[in-house]
């Protein structure tokens, strides 16, 4: 398969448009990707020909409808290996499915002296949620450090899984720096000791080949606006026999089998834990944007980053003051830096003047930042259309923002 | 000066520059003249909420009129909120209470106007007004 970058570019439409007169560079792909027509088209065709409510209906649009959704389900299982179509529910998102996993699993497995282990680079999704489970439950919160390149010592890491851990929750690529933990490592080891793992996923699934069967997680998260679909979706993958175990998370309609006044019987997995009506515009452009994904070649996207990833590293490197943030050995194609003792805020005022959407701040990961003693950083995030040339513009900006400041 | 005619000088001022970058270069300059707000009030209360940047701000009476000082981590913010100041600083709490700023706008800074913006200068424009109404109601109760 032949990767084609201005082929891909003329599939997102958004990349034709201007900002203040100049070609939008977007750089904030770790935020949100931007959607590839078919994903719209998808979205617009369902409203157009097909939208009905699912899984209630006899009426031909209904059943089109739920076929449809269901083909999403399993196709989405096909594309991350999870073992059974079942395992995969439907979230709002990550932090959604996060949620749930600590409501649903955490509060029913966890008691008073118990330990949740979590990472230092955890975005606030993954973090705040055990953080408050464990004030609830009076149990402990242990976080694994990481070193000055963004990377976790697998040896600390043994050490605090003790006999007192009863769920490891970790970010399979860290949000501000980028770096790719050796989660299936990190699995293995909570294995061996009978702890469950929880993989924030967020981040992976547009940059690599997740593959649930061969990592072995019990849980695995993520959402679709960040792999070109659309926001407002995404996945808990659970294995079945945890989600037997759990209570569901929320109630209504869809999740139950039998309804009395008094009394109710639930439905199934997975339909247990997605009681309302659900996203299913989204779920279809979800469905699309990995059957983009698919089309494309994540072996080609992940060889184009990678390139993207070396050449910014050290187009910036080459800049006087420029400072890198993360520099873990295995690393997606973030960068996050500061220039000088620039503010990142004025940094990044300037860097939008050239129509560079890039992105300032803690990155919903404060502790982060507080581990390197900064108010934040910059960070430019890139995704399979962007270009060296776009990172040459990205170091041009970046040199008018310290004459600016100097 | 009145609050209007203080607006108008500014807009007037910024209306030399052409392009985005004379206009920030104004706006970092102005940042580098902010009434330095006294080092022991850069604490936690005169913080004003706003994620990116911190500013902190300080509002004393005298005479009648509101004087206020301010600092930012960020240089930027720094000339944002001097440009307030300029506006603001000795007024009286009712000029301050009904003042309607448009200004910002006109000199085109109008990204910054928008309530998500990460530097609050509504949020400054808000902690200003309040510290009027404050002043306002201390002296109506003497
Ligand atoms: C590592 C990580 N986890 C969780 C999230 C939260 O994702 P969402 O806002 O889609 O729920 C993000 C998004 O920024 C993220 O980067």
């Amino acid at each position: 398969m032949t990767f084609d970058i201005n082929k891909i570019r003329s599939d997102f439409p958004i990349l034709q448009r201007k900002i203040y007169d100049k070609p939008l560079i977007y750089l904030d792909n770790a935020a949100t990707t931007q959607k590839p027509q078919i994903v719209i088209d998808r979205i617009t065709d369902y409203y157009t020909y097909e939208n009905a409510n699912i899984h209630r209906g006899v009426h031909y649009l209904s059943q089109i409808d739920t076929t449809a959704f269901e083909n999403a389900r399993e196709h989405i299982a096909r594309f991350i290996n999870a073992p059974k179509k079942e395992e995969v529910i439907f979230t709002k998102g990550t932090t959604e499915s996060i949620n749930l996993v600590a409501a649903s699993f955490g509060r029913k497995i966890l008691n008073k002296g118990d330990e949740v282990l979590v990472t230092a680079m955890e975005h606030h999704s993954n973090l705040v949620p055990w953080q408050m489970l464990c004030y609830e439950k009076e149990a402990r919160l242990k976080v694994i450090p990481f070193n000055d390149k963004g990377e976790i010592d697998l040896s600390t890491y043994q050490m605090m899984l003790g006999g007192k851990t009863k769920i490891v929750a970790l970010p399979h690529i860290s949000n501000a720096l980028g770096t790719i933990n050796p989660v299936k490592e990190m699995i293995r080891m909570a294995h061996e000791k009978d702890i469950p793992v929880l993989i924030d996923g967020a981040q992976a699934l547009s940059h690599l080949i997740v593959d649930i069967d061969d990592l072995d997680c019990d849980f695995y998260c993520f959402s679709g606006h960040k792999a070109y679909g659309p926001m407002g979706v995404g996945v808990l993958y659970g294995k079945t026999d945890h989600l037997n175990f759990m209570d569901p998370y929320q109630s209504g309609g869809e999740m139950v089998e039998y309804v009395s006044l008094y009394e109710t019987s639930f439905n199934e997995i997975p339909l247990k834990f997605e009681a309302g009506t659900p996203n299913v515009e989204a779920v279809l452009g979800m469905d699309a944007a990995l059957h983009y994904l698919e089309e494309t070649g994540l072996d080609a996207i992940a060889a184009h980053e990678k390139d993207l990833l070396a050449y910014g590293t050290k187009k910036l490197q080459k800049i006087k003051g420029v400072h890198i943030y993360g520099t873990a050995s295995e690393k997606t194609a973030i960068l996050s830096f500061l220039i000088d003792d620039i503010h990142p805020f004025d940094a990044g005022t300037i860097i939008d003047k050239f129509g560079i959407a890039i992105r300032t701040g803690h990155h919903c990961a404060q502790p982060v930042m507080n581990k390197f003693g900064i108010p934040g950083t910059i960070r430019a995030s890139f995704a399979m259309y962007n270009t060296r040339e776009e990172i040459d513009k990205l170091a041009e900006a970046i040199l008018q923002v310290k004459k600016m400041f100097a | 000066m009145s609050i209007e005619e203080i607006q108008e000088q500014i807009i007037t001022e910024f209306s030399y520059f052409d392009d985005w970058l004379d206009r920030y270069n104004h706006l970092i300059e102005m940042g580098k003249s902010v009434p330095l707000i006294n080092e022991k009030y850069k604490t936690k209360n005169y913080l004003i909420g706003g994620c990116q940047s911190r500013v902190w701000l300080h509002a004393a009476m005298k005479d009648g009129l509101i004087i206020f000082s301010a600092e930012s981590d960020a240089v930027i913010t720094k000339g944002i909120v001097n440009l307030l100041i300029r506006v603001f600083s000795g007024q009286t709490p009712d000029t301050i209470i009904d003042a309607d700023i448009s200004f910002i706008d006109k000199i085109g800074l109008k990204e910054h106007l928008s309530p998500t913006r990460s530097n609050g200068l509504m949020s400054m424009i808000k902690q200003m007004k309040l510290y009027a109404l404050a002043f306002k109601t201390k002296s109506a109760n003497q």
